[in-house]
């Protein structure tokens, strides 16, 4: 790790340059690293009281998320994996369709069509993902690549994980990134574990930092616990993209405090010893001792505040406790832009079967043909 | 209207939607200068500059990975795969990406694009440029898979295809690009995806076919209607998803006797849709059993592949057999 870009050191002091953020940013960044943290605990319970299917946490990763976050403009676009939706909910995803989404009701704007902990956010252009590792890299190239050719300054951030960079999707990206020189920058982050494969077992390469030359741009690692880190260097790497300089790598160093998700026991894998380890450069405890060292926040207010988040999370959720069942029709729609004559025959022959079994809705009823 | 060739036809419309539409962006291996390797994109890059037809490091899952994010911000990506042998390391980005966006997002975002990729025999190409893989693709939701079999065909269906809001997969038979010519009208005009075309009207048996099968199922109808008076209707499918059903069951209707016939492996090929299809909807029509016509459940050969694709012979041999029954 001594390589990585860190500006402030795991006890909260400062050992680099300082991004020239105001007290209130500072703060606020503090606020969005705690309601990250926050979200992930209701999650959990909500997913151990079996009201919801699965969470993907992004505990210890609120430095990479809120930092990487950060210098984006609203207009710019971050293409995501599993673990970003804290960082979309920041950038303007409304928590209720956070939570939504994680009910997959029929308030999710997806349609309840994904899995749990799969979000989108057209209005910040958090586009949908797939679960399958790496597709989203090329895409963000491809995007990069539209938003250059209308010579808009527009950057497009594409978050991945450690595993990720073993992918198909990874070089493909990466290296037409390389040859048309887009406006992305590509953020990797590596917690440590792909599910139980540890990091250091995705390559040979020195670094994940070091294959980014090989394409043609710089690579640069981060102290991924370190949210000025990831602001400071997330900010460089925009500018240079949007100055039309061309992509870059940032590979934010950090560590996945729990499980893949919570279908996964983490103990099976890996020492206790290296968790604990990690648990002492806790990214919100480092900040937090920085903040009080600079008089932005108080002895204690943590505390409060989580209370604050924790009560407007918990408000959300009651809500969406009580969405509207799905609309059958759902099943057949989106799959193209008008629902074809076969789907609609489908469709037609289900409803005839679920109305005798008193399983529609009203409004459910036949397409016509 | 002018006098092209399938290829010709094909580069008419990339033309004539690229002129009318500035974020249409065409794009692959060797398609830039050189035109692509059979010369569909040919005169392109000259004519409309290196930011609208260009060439891309060699990947297919790059190629159709860009597309879709070129698609979902606001251009009309035109992506060429070489051939369509070459398409799998793009079959995640086609079916798990391209196919499902629509879906998965409820209709937030979306992937209108188009893959033109050539494909089929008879060119001596082997196992790896001789492929008709529509099965696997067609078997896929929210794909569209548009095969067409002459020149007016070709370019109309490829100006819809690229005006269509979901992604299209767009295979063309390289064995029709330089065999088949036909009058092509100019400017711009579309053929309707999910339209079947009736090559040939008769009331004795239906033949369904589509693509470079086209040419020979017709040549196998003159021959039946000419030594056993037998009449033909030909159906030219034209666009495999969506499927034009009820002209489908109604062409199956007007003889009650049927041939399927494609290049593709059998085992799960299109003609078991079509034969399933009839067996559902229409069996009560039916005088005879469905035959099909197809290459071998193996690998595409080389020196034998002339006895691998369907002729006329076996479809003759087919019509009469249902004829016969």
């Amino acid at each position: 790790m001594s390589s990585a870009l860190q500006i402030l050191a795991p006890d909260g002091s400062v050992v680099g340059e300082l991004p020239g953020l105001s007290d209130a940013e500072l703060r606020e960044l503090f606020v969005h690293m705690l309601q990250i943290r926050c979200m992930d605990g209701r999650m959990l319970k909500l997913q151990r009281a079996g009201r919801i299917g699965f969470v993907g946490t992004a505990t210890g990763l609120e430095a990479t998320l809120v930092g990487a976050a950060a210098p984006l403009r609203q207009d710019d676009w971050l293409w995501s994996g599993l673990r970003e939706g804290g960082a979309a909910v920041m950038r303007g995803l409304p928590l209720a369709e956070y939570v939504a989404q994680m009910y997959c009701n029929a308030n999710d704007t997806a349609k309840g069509r994904q899995m749990c902990n799969h979000f989108q956010h057209k209005g910040t252009n958090y586009p949908s993902w797939s679960s399958v590792i790496g597709t989203q890299i090329t895409h963000g190239v491809g995007a990069a690549f539209a938003s250059m050719r209308r010579g808009e300054d527009t950057v497009h951030a594409i978050h991945f994980g450690d595993g990720a960079t073993s992918s198909n999707g990874f070089h493909s990206g990466l290296n037409f990134a390389g040859v048309w020189k887009v406006p992305a920058v590509f953020v990797c982050t590596d917690n440590g574990w792909a599910i139980s494969v540890a990091s250091s077992a995705q390559t040979a390469a020195k670094s994940f930092a070091a294959k980014a030359p090989a394409y043609g741009f710089p690579g640069v690692e981060v102290d991924g616990n370190d949210v000025l880190a990831c602001q400071s260097a997330m900010a460089d790497a925009i500018e240079r993209a949007r100055r039309g300089e061309g992509p870059t790598m940032l590979v934010l160093k950090t560590y996945r405090m729990l499980g893949h998700s919570s279908s996964d026991d983490p103990t099976k894998y890996r020492a206790d010893e290296e968790v604990e380890a990690w648990a002492k450069r806790d990214p919100i405890a480092r900040f937090e001792r920085y903040l009080i060292e600079r008089g932005v926040v108080s002895e204690g207010e943590r505390a409060d505040l989580e209370t604050q988040l924790l009560v407007k999370i918990d408000a959300v959720i009651h809500e969406q406790e009580a969405a509207p069942p799905m609309a059958l029709k759902t099943l057949v729609e989106d799959v193209y832009a008008e629902v074809p004559y076969h789907l609609r025959r489908e469709y037609n022959d289900f409803i005839a079967v679920a109305e005798k079994l008193g399983h529609a809705q009203p409004g459910d009823g036949a397409f016509p043909l | 209207m002018a006098n092209l060739t399938l290829i010709q036809a094909v580069n008419d419309g990339l033309r004539t939607v690229m002129k009318a539409d500035d974020s249409v962006v065409v794009f692959g291996e060797d398609v830039g200068p050189k035109g692509g390797v059979f010369l569909a994109t040919e005169g392109l890059t000259a004519d409309f500059g290196e930011s609208r037809c260009f060439d891309t490091p060699l990947s297919e899952d790059g190629i159709i990975g860009t597309a879709i994010g070129m698609a979902m911000n606001g251009l009309r990506p035109v992506a060429e795969i070489q051939f369509q042998d070459f398409i799998f390391p793009a079959f995640d980005q086609i079916v798990s990406e391209a196919a499902k966006l629509r879906y998965r997002s409820g209709g937030q975002y979306t992937a209108p694009m188009v893959i033109r990729t050539p494909y089929g025999g008879g060119i001596r190409g082997g196992l790896y440029h001789s492929q008709s893989g529509e099965a696997y693709f067609a078997h896929t939701a929210g794909l569209k898979v548009v095969i067409p079999s002459t020149p007016h065909d070709a370019k109309g269906l490829l100006i819809a295809s690229i005006q269509d809001p979901d992604p299209v997969l767009f295979m063309e038979p390289k064995a029709l690009y330089r065999s088949v010519k036909g009058e092509v009208p100019e400017g711009e005009y579309t053929v309707d995806l999910s339209t079947l075309r009736t090559v040939r009207q008769g009331g004795d048996v239906t033949i369904y076919c589509y693509g470079a099968m086209v040419p020979v199922v017709e040549r196998a109808a003159a021959q039946a209607a000419e030594q056993r008076g037998i009449d033909c209707l030909v159906v030219d499918l034209r666009t495999l998803m969506p499927l034009d059903e009820e002209g489908v069951l109604e062409a199956a209707k007007q003889t009650g006797r049927v041939v399927v016939v494609h290049e593709a492996p059998r085992f799960c090929g299109y003609g078991a849709e079509i034969s399933a299809l009839i067996a559902e909807h229409c069996i009560e029509y039916m005088e005879a059993p469905v035959r099909r016509v197809t290459g071998f459940d193996t690998p595409f050969p080389n020196t034998l592949e002339h006895h691998y694709l369907p002729d006329d012979r076996r479809v003759l041999d087919a019509i009469e057999s249902v004829y016969d029954f």
